[in-house]
């Protein structure tokens, strides 16, 4: 502001053109923000929502729900007569509507047996007289099942009433609430497992294309250019090739008539078929080979840029070949390392299609549950809650990408 | 490479031959499986390994039935119609989009520059099927889940990172005095993005581009979220016979899409050296 060299009217006009130019990057990138806001950010929102909203049972019994507003559950009394008998007309409702089912199994996740004694309950309030329901419809529903005398399935129903709800998140991390309302673990360990499973299957991949990645690596950065040159296509062609292609040829490879079979039995090495398709090896060593890649490209750019002579000037003041390799040269790699260990690593840990074709039920991994709960069992909350979770995941992973690599680093081919 | 130094002992001899051997037998491992399936799409019989026929080279065992499958079915028909309009629907969107953004970005000038860059990249990031369930659950909403706007809005959004990403490093060195140069000489902005900035980023551009389309042309989970029966694509279909009957003509379907990404290879390599022999003002 002090510069004597520069009027007011300059300043201000050079404030103006910094205002223009920041308006116009704006204006360049506004869409692009736009567009990934309404495609891409939205649709992720909804399912983070989706994850602990759940109005199924609050828009099927809304009077119900209303009437059990006001019941203590603590007392351990039966739910007034009042609430009992909404839920006898709304039950008739949804029985004549066909939508008895949905209540039952949503109300079964509460409470282990709902299921069925909605179900029969519903069939037998269903041809009773209006009139007769909304006046004694409560003493119906009891006589019709001795459950109903049960305070529980009430406590079951009125929580599943609540719009939002921790109840997914539980479930996806093995956990459940006990009668008592305390959270504790679920006897059988299926989630966490998975997920355990699958960050397993993730690092040995990462651990395989490292190990075979880095002698190839090695070997192209330090070939005469032509020969690099050429081998480097064949890197790049299974880079470009469609991942169900790769998949596909690992199908016809290690099928039980496939070809890695049919070989090994026709040199007698061994009798019977081995087992090799849909088995956790097949995933691994699918994604494997699908990932390369994307460790080769980064450690042979850093490679590239590696000087030789710091390796030669190791050896001529009498350092032995392998130690001088493995610390002078290897630190040096340590960039392209973490860079393409990180991004197989981020990329396998969330892949579907492969494990879904390949690795039968031991080589599932967390994105295939995911995709069951979405497509097969439709308990999309439980999804969207494993997704939830599978995306915080790899958000830290995302986050510790950009602070070791820095994301604008992220080169393609 | 292929001579040593005389004075390397025979050990760092044998062992920089074993590092050789080691890189051509993953240079085998990478090729072999994509290799196998060629052959194996012209099997005469319904198997996915070679028969004894095929080994003896007898040549009715080879045959182009799988091919004429391939024409002669209605939904590979439409699933080949769809990859290709669907693909470079999105790639048209994609690219318009990511390289405006870019642009913007490089500028210098952009508020909150890197946290909205790691925004633009987040969708190659997330796991497709979270983006897919996710897409899902909103598309439904608006109505759009089962038609073909929704397709191509998904696969245009799941392109853009690599559009970004490319015309970024195009941009890389860019000098914006030229910018500024050609408005204070009076060409209009539109001018001069075309004659100035677009000359100099083209290849970058065309590289998104092509990254783009393969990425739509590759994508199966949001294809099995949100496309009804009518946008079935090739992967799409793969996918399910894959799942359900397995047959060669995946294969056959398998072996063409190998000589696209060959293509597909041959182009991006071509504007790799083009962009830089530009860079090094090698070309005018």
């Amino acid at each position: 502001m002090s510069n004597p060299e520069l009027t007011q009217d300059e300043i201000k006009q050079a404030d103006r053109n910094i205002r223009r130019r920041k308006l116009l990057a704006i204006f360049f990138v506004a869409p692009l923000l736009l567009f990934i806001f309404v495609t891409f950010v939205a649709p992720i929102g909804t399912m983070l929502y989706r994850s602990f909203y759940h109005p199924t049972v609050a828009e099927l019994i809304p009077d119900t729900l209303a009437q059990l507003d006001d019941w203590s559950e603590e007392s351990g009394d039966l739910p007034p007569t009042a609430a009992l008998n909404a839920f006898a007309v709304e039950l008739q409702t949804l029985a004549a509507e066909r939508r008895s089912g949905k209540l039952a199994e949503e109300i079964n996740r509460a409470y282990p047996g709902a299921s069925s004694l909605i179900k029969s309950t519903a069939r037998k309030v269903r041809r009773v007289d209006l009139a007769e329901l909304q006046t004694s419809g409560g003493q119906l529903v009891l006589d019709a099942h001795k459950k109903w005398s049960d305070v529980n399935v009430w406590r079951a129903m009125k929580k599943s009433g609540s719009v939002i709800k921790d109840d997914f998140y539980l479930t996806a991390l093995d956990l459940e609430r006990n009668p008592q309302g305390e959270i504790v673990q679920r006897d059988t360990q299926i989630y966490l497992d998975l997920y355990w499973k699958s960050l397993k299957i993730a690092f040995y991949i990462t651990a395989l294309t490292a190990l075979i990645g880095f002698p190839l690596a090695w070997y192209l950065a330090n070939a005469p250019s032509r020969v690099a040159n050429t081998l480097m296509i064949f890197v790049l062609l299974p880079f470009w090739t469609s991942l169900l292609v790769r998949t596909t040829a690992w199908i016809a490879l290690l099928q039980t008539n496939g070809v890695i079979n049919s070989t090994l039995m026709s040199l007698h090495i061994i009798d019977e078929p081995l087992d090799l398709l849909y088995t956790q090896f097949a995933t691994v060593i699918a994604m494997t080979h699908i990932l390369m890649p994307f460790m080769i490209l980064p450690l042979y750019s850093v490679m590239k840029g590696i000087d030789p002579s710091y390796f030669r000037a190791a050896l001529s003041l009498g350092a032995k070949p392998i130690p001088a390799f493995i610390r002078i040269y290897m630190p040096m790699t340590v960039p392209g390392l973490s860079a393409g260990a990180l991004l197989v690593f981020i990329i396998s840990i969330g892949y579907y299609i492969t494990p879904a074709l390949v690795g039968g039920t031991e080589g599932q991994m967390i994105s295939n549950i995911i995709a069951f709960h979405m497509q097969s069992s439709n308990n999309w909350e439980l999804a969207a809650a494993l997704g939830s979770l599978l995306l915080l995941l790899i958000t830290l992973l995302y986050w510790l990408y950009d602070r070791l690599v820095g994301i604008s680093n992220l080169k393609l081919g | 490479m292929a001579k040593f130094p005389r004075y390397f002992t025979i050990w760092q001899k044998l062992g920089l031959s074993g590092v050789k051997l080691t890189a051509y037998l993953v240079l085998l491992f990478l090729m072999a499986p994509i290799l196998v399936i060629i052959p194996l799409s012209f099997n005469a019989e319904p198997y996915f390994t070679f028969t004894e026929g095929m080994l003896a080279l007898d040549p009715s065992a080879y045959s182009l039935k799988w091919y004429e499958e391939i024409l002669a079915d209605q939904k590979w028909i439409l699933a080949i119609k769809n990859s290709f309009y669907i693909g470079l629907m999105a790639t048209l969107i994609a690219t318009v989009l990511g390289t405006t953004a870019a642009i913007g970005l490089t500028s210098g000038q952009m508020p909150f520059q890197r946290m909205i860059m790691a925004l633009l990249l987040s969708p190659m990031i997330v796991p497709l099927i979270i983006t897919a369930a996710g897409m899902f659950f909103f598309y439904t909403q608006l109505d759009i889940a089962g038609s073909y706007m929704g397709v191509i809005l998904a696969h245009a959004a799941l392109g853009t990172p690599f559009v970004v990403i490319t015309v970024n490093a195009a941009l890389a060195g860019f000098d914006y005095s030229l910018v500024r140069a050609s408005l204070g000489m009076g060409a209009k902005p539109v001018y001069t993005f075309f004659k100035v900035i677009m000359p100099l980023i083209r290849p970058g551009v065309i590289s998104g581009a092509l990254f783009a389309f393969v990425t739509s042309f590759d994508e199966v989970i949001v294809v099995l979220f949100l496309a009804g029966p009518e946008q079935r694509t090739i992967p799409r279909q793969m996918f399910s016979g894959l799942r359900e009957e397995i047959n060669p003509t995946i294969l056959a379907v398998a072996t063409l899409l190998v000589i696209i990404s060959g293509l597909l290879l041959l182009t991006m390599e071509y504007l790799r050296a083009r962009g830089e022999k530009m860079r090094a003002g090698e070309l005018d």
